[in-house]
């Protein structure tokens, strides 16, 4: 098991924005978790860096108890985050941004993360010396995902890769997301509005709703469930 | 209002008429009461008379003035415009690298050239200073993109530090300068502490009350710093033990003894030039290692994206931290200069206005660039000395400068960013990343 949460609550200050979520993400996995705006689902994922930290309940990353781990230790024991917005450094090249993700990663490796970055996104050896805030919106989400990447992770965790892109990149980037699922064995876990898209891209999906999940089941299950159809699929989604 | 929305497409000639009659017609409100109008003594009693005939001048030298001014923009505007968009490339950072070295080319020739002329060599000296307070200052505002008003707290904690050293123990300038940089390094974390969650206007309004605290302290706590008497005869800064003095103490050798020169005044000031050249040097060499270290690129990462670095796994608290007790330190080893140049230090040589002066070098030279930094130093130091000669109008001229600069270049002077690695480096020993 790569990462369990076990009725895991939060908080941001009075509001209590989790209330007792149980996910799991099996190895080799992709798994989404799907639900409206406000719904907790970056909350979620913010808490497994421990920002806002659980404040019952337990989060257990490969076999090791991370619940009470300050933030920036998280990330160094192989979970990278793609965070909502991309948030990527604008000022500094394309190849600085790369750098970045490498910070804690052992340097002995940075030759062949790079050139498996680079495969994986021609685009962005191409760019490589270029202010990565001259990147357009996909380009700079394939350089979020590749940042993540350079620190190895077992774990991705993306935070609403497709908003704001034009449709063909998200088509792109989801096409991504199983490509590096299917060939490169990552496992992910992926938070979307798009429920359309991440259902049909993830093994299984979560959805969340004020806090909790409602529901849970493969992604086929979840796009043919009439309640999923309904609030999500339909209707404007 | 109408007037600047017409001449920014003035292009046919009824139109810049139409632009320029606007002005004209400005200017005559105007020139009623200022031109027209003129009071006269008549007799012990002030009348008013007109004269319509200057006010007349006026209008019709505002006219044909503004018509060729608009002409001469357009010309220019189309000229811009007739080129291809290809050739604005940015300033190639060979460029910049050309300027560098004739800077520092002509900074160390300039006490040969100007050996007699004690005035250049002082203001040169100070221009120096706040070359290393603007690179100091720009670790942790040009970099980290920590907005630091306060930074003169750390500059002032240096110039004490080295003035209390001496008086209570005697220390010389050399051995208290690694001392002093230490302390204020502290200061710098100490200040840090305090405000590691806050950011942009918020940050600015604490850094700035820190500023001032240390001041107010110097000024009150009497016992410690003397108040607002300041600290008195500091020793100036030997070259390896030999003091430039005209009688050196029995039994040792001045500077002047020792290479059998006959003894002159200028050879402090040209020595504590060379000193402080050689101190901003030195950092701007570590600055410049120390943003291709990791450390660098996070304090940078840290001024692009706070929540980004956090999720990338930097403990933000340290990056922060690092940036404002070496970006204290630099500006303690200045202070420490400062007060062996001066051998007098007052809390007054540590207001506000030293700190938005360090500030505004650091912007005006293009946040983070240390060429920039040179530049926006000359500027702010030399101007308001050439505009010694317009007496009253000396701050007015300065502050049009600065605001005419900030408009021609609101990125700063040289607002280009250098990369601090490049391809072929990735591929050869990417392996230091």
């Amino acid at each position: 098991m790569m990462l369990h949460m076990e009725g895991v609550h939060a908080h941001y200050g009075h509001i209590h924005a989790l209330r007792g979520v149980d996910v799991t993400v099996q190895v080799g996995e992709i798994v989404t978790l799907i639900g409206a705006n406000g719904a907790g689902k970056s909350t979620l994922m913010m808490s497994l860096f421990g920002k806002p930290g659980a404040s019952s309940g337990r989060i257990v990353f490969d076999g090791e108890d991370i619940t009470r781990v300050p933030s920036h230790l998280i990330s160094r024991r192989g979970i990278a985050i793609v965070p909502e917005g991309r948030r990527i450094f604008p000022r500094m090249t394309v190849l600085e941004n790369l750098l970045m993700g490498t910070a804690f990663a052992d340097p002995a490796n940075f030759n062949a993360d790079i050139k498996r970055v680079y495969a994986m996104f021609p685009i962005l050896e191409e760019r490589a010396s270029q202010r990565a805030g001259t990147l357009s919106g996909g380009e700079q989400q394939m350089l979020a995902i590749g940042r993540a990447l350079m620190s190895r992770p077992k774990l991705l965790l993306l935070d609403e890769p497709s908003l704001g892109l034009a449709p063909i990149y998200i088509k792109r980037i989801f096409q991504i997301i199983r490509e590096l699922n299917t060939e490169h064995g990552m496992t992910v876990l992926l938070v979307e509005q798009n429920a359309h898209h991440a259902l049909r891209v993830a093994h299984r999906g979560y959805v969340l709703q004020h806090g909790e999940i409602v529901l849970a089941g493969t992604g086929q299950e979840l796009l043919e469930s009439p309640e999923v159809r309904a609030a999500y699929l339909e209707g404007g989604h | 209002m109408s007037a600047v929305i017409i001449a920014r497409h003035a292009r046919t000639p009824a139109e810049r008429f139409k632009d320029a009659a606007w002005v004209a017609f400005v200017a005559l409100l105007l020139g009623i009461p200022m031109v027209g109008l003129t009071t006269v003594d008549e007799g012990g009693a002030l009348t008013v008379q007109t004269r319509f005939g200057m006010l007349g001048a006026f209008v019709g030298a505002s006219f044909a003035g503004r018509f060729i001014f608009r002409w001469i923009m357009d010309q220019i505007r189309n000229r811009r415009a007739a080129k291809p968009p290809v050739a604005k490339i940015d300033r190639t950072p060979q460029a910049i690298k050309v300027i560098g070295w004739a800077v520092l080319g002509a900074s160390i020739t300039l006490p040969i050239v100007f050996s007699e002329n004690r005035y250049v060599i002082d203001t040169a000296t100070t221009v120096l200073i706040y070359v290393m307070l603007g690179w100091g200052l720009n670790v942790v505002v040009g970099l980290a993109g920590l907005l630091d008003l306060g930074y003169v707290a750390f500059y002032a904690v240096g110039a004490y530090t080295y003035a209390l050293l001496f008086s209570h123990f005697g220390w010389t300038f050399w051995e208290a300068l690694l001392v002093a940089g230490a302390m204020a390094a502290a200061f710098g974390i100490l200040l840090g502490y305090p405000i590691l969650r806050l950011r942009g206007d918020y940050l600015a309004i604490v850094t700035l009350g820190f500023g001032e605290i240390i001041r107010v302290i110097l000024v009150n706590w009497t016992e410690l710093s003397n108040g607002p008497n300041g600290i008195g005869s500091i020793p100036r800064p030997t070259l390896f033990g030999l003091p430039f003095e005209r009688n050196p103490a029995e039994g040792t050798q001045s500077f002047a003894t020792f290479f059998g020169l006959e003894f002159s005044g200028m050879h402090r000031i040209i020595f504590l030039y060379y000193l402080i050249l050689v101190l901003a040097l030195l950092t701007n060499v570590f600055v410049a290692r120390l943003r291709k270290l990791p450390v660098g690129r996070a304090w940078e990462a840290l001024r692009e994206d706070e929540i980004a670095c956090k999720a990338m796994g930097m403990n933000v608290t340290n990056v922060k931290l690092s940036a404002f007790a070496i970006g204290a330190m630099l500006g303690g080893f200045a202070g420490v200069f400062f007060a062996a140049r001066q051998g007098f230090i007052s809390p007054e040589s540590f207001t506000f206005t030293e700190s938005a002066t360090i500030l505004a070098i650091v912007v005006l030279g293009g946040m983070g660039s240390q060429l920039g930094v040179v530049l926006a130093a000359l500027v702010l130091v030399l101007l308001p000395e050439l505009g010694r000669n317009f007496s009253e109008y000396r701050m007015l001229l300065f502050g049009t400068a600065m605001v005419l600069i900030m408009v021609w270049k609101p990125g700063g002077l040289l607002a280009s960013r250098e990369p601090t690695i490049r391809l072929r480096q990735a591929a050869t020993e990417g392996g230091e990343a």
